[in-house]
């Protein structure tokens, strides 16, 4: 989900996860329905082991009752009953997916940014919801620790699971997610395959980016006054295949 | 000697944690330098050695020629403002104006030129319509642009910002590149710490890697991004522009608009 600051996509998060209206008080109307059901049926407990939802902010993500990265992660399942050899062993699971092995007996709070929001997300991957909502999850994330995360979700998607993004790097988005929701001012004005629209430049006219790599084609069609390619490339790995089938571009 | 000089400096946290070592440096005013490298690499810390938030285990930092050891923070606040990482460490006004007031009304400034200072830095920020609400009612985004105001409000010579790039849209980051060029236009120095390389890229001359508690590199972006070597040493990226540019046969190019020129020349040469 992308879309400018304010576009609506954490508020959207927030009523998915069924915040909305019990927590963030206000006036829904519509309905979200989860396995057919309306989320208003379920119990937020129940939600909380459907839908696992990391916070935009990771600062406020982490519990502030333990004092370890190990027990944070942890916590969750404590929380749920999870027996502790289970526990334990996922939790091991999850230090070494995310490669927290140096820092499982150091405080959450000692942890920089980045640290955190890995600690963060391991926490709520640990009681294995069928859908994971995270909200800007790499924003304090250098370069490749985010590509560590893209490549987390990519296997979690492999294990079938469904996966709503808030990101705005795009690049990255262009690479590994099935679907593009654009939102703008409260509302859902672009839906579709990424390649579809991570190559249009009206994503730009509504405050969302496009990936350097389409920005690119779009520029070179502008300035040369030509259609763009039918189909954009948005990533190195599509210009060198394309480049490979076609010989030049 | 430069207005902000750091000779020697290394840092280790009360628990033993070693953070930077034997870091040298130096920041002439008007200079916008960009910090980049992974986390844990020691940007955060190194910056806020500058402020004297930290005060160096080994080695010195001069500001205006006056050893951070020898001056109290409350005086090096006056000089250098520190905008940090995540907003809700710096929040505690009840209103947008008062959070942004704070800091002059500390300096004892006159009430007009206190009101007169908030307006310009909520201005730049683009706060003007927001001054009357609480901080909490905007979102994270917004909240870091609440910080910066605070410290531009304050009217620092130089103004350190931590990733002041996260999370923010594409309007935000255009505001942040503008206010960077003006800062430096007043003679400011801005000090960036970053993991956006297009930023990077688009709006510093001056770049500092950091790896693994040290300096790395000193230089321009040019120099940096097409060095394969530091970069993986660094665990950085290229930006992806310099990727394609590699697939498409081109080197030592940063920007769109350089891959696009470099395109030009290649036609008119093969025009001519």
């Amino acid at each position: 989900m992308i879309g400018a600051n304010e576009s609506g996509k954490t508020t959207i998060c927030n009523i998915i996860r069924g915040f909305v209206p019990e927590l963030y008080k206000g006036e829904l109307t519509g309905e979200i329905l989860i396995k057919g059901k309306p989320i208003s049926d379920y119990n937020i407990g129940e939600l909380a082991t459907i839908i696992g939802y990391s916070f935009q902010n990771p600062f406020t993500q982490l519990s502030g009752v333990k004092e370890t990265v190990y027990e944070e992660i942890a916590y969750g399942m404590e929380n749920i009953g999870v027996s502790r050899t289970e526990m334990m062993t996922k939790v091991d699971e999850l230090v070494d997916i995310f490669q927290l092995n140096d820092l499982i007996d150091k405080n959450p709070y000692q942890l920089s940014g980045g640290q955190k929001q890995r600690v963060a997300i391991a926490s709520i991957i640990a009681l294995d919801p069928d859908i994971i909502i995270l909200d800007e999850p790499t924003s304090q994330l250098d370069p490749k620790s985010s590509e560590d995360i893209f490549n987390i979700l990519h296997l979690l998607k492999k294990q079938g699971k469904t996966i709503i993004l808030v990101e705005h790097k795009v690049d990255l988005l262009a690479e590994y997610c099935d679907e593009i929701l654009l939102m703008d001012q409260g509302q859902l004005v672009m839906t579709g395959p990424t390649q579809e629209v991570l190559s249009n430049p009206s994503v730009l006219e509504y405050g969302g980016q496009l990936p350097q790599i389409a920005l690119y084609y779009i520029k070179k069609a502008q300035e040369n006054n030509t259609e763009l390619p039918k189909t954009v490339p948005l990533t190195i790995r599509e210009v060198s295949e394309s480049l490979s089938k076609d010989g030049d571009m | 000697m430069a207005y902000l000089s750091l000779r020697n400096v290394s840092y280790t946290y009360e628990n033993g944690y070693e953070a930077i070592q034997n870091v040298n440096a130096d920041f002439e005013l008007g200079e916008s330098v960009a910090i980049i490298g992974q986390n844990g690499a020691g940007k955060t810390t190194t910056v806020k050695l500058m402020n004297k938030l930290l005060t160096p285990t080994k080695g010195e930092i001069f500001i205006d020629g006056i050893s951070t050891k020898e001056t109290t923070t409350a005086k090096i606040a006056k000089k250098v403002g520190y905008v940090f990482q995540n907003p809700d460490d710096q929040i505690f006004q009840d209103t947008i104006y008062k959070e942004i007031a704070f800091g002059p009304k500390y300096q004892k400034l006159d009430n007009k030129v206190v009101e007169e200072r908030v307006n310009v830095a909520a201005e730049i920020c683009g706060l003007t319509d927001a001054l009357s609400e609480h901080p909490y009612n905007l979102p994270y985004s917004k909240r870091k642009f609440i910080t910066i105001a605070a410290v531009l409000a304050m009217d620092p010579k130089v103004i350190i910002l931590d990733e002041p790039t996260a999370g923010q849209d594409r309007e935000s980051i255009e505001r942040l590149g503008n206010m960077i060029k003006d800062l430096s236009e007043q003679n400011k120095t801005v000090i960036t710490i970053t993991h956006d390389m297009e930023f990077v890229v688009r709006e510093f001359n001056r770049v500092i890697v950091f790896a693994d508690k040290q300096k790395r590199r000193d230089a321009s972006p040019m120099e940096i991004f097409w060095d394969e070597q530091l970069l993986t040493f660094s665990h950085l990226k290229q930006p992806y522009i310099c990727q394609l540019a590699t697939i498409l046969g081109y080197k030592d190019v940063l920007t769109i608009e350089d891959l696009l020129e470099r395109e030009r020349g290649k036609n008119e040469a093969y025009n001519n």
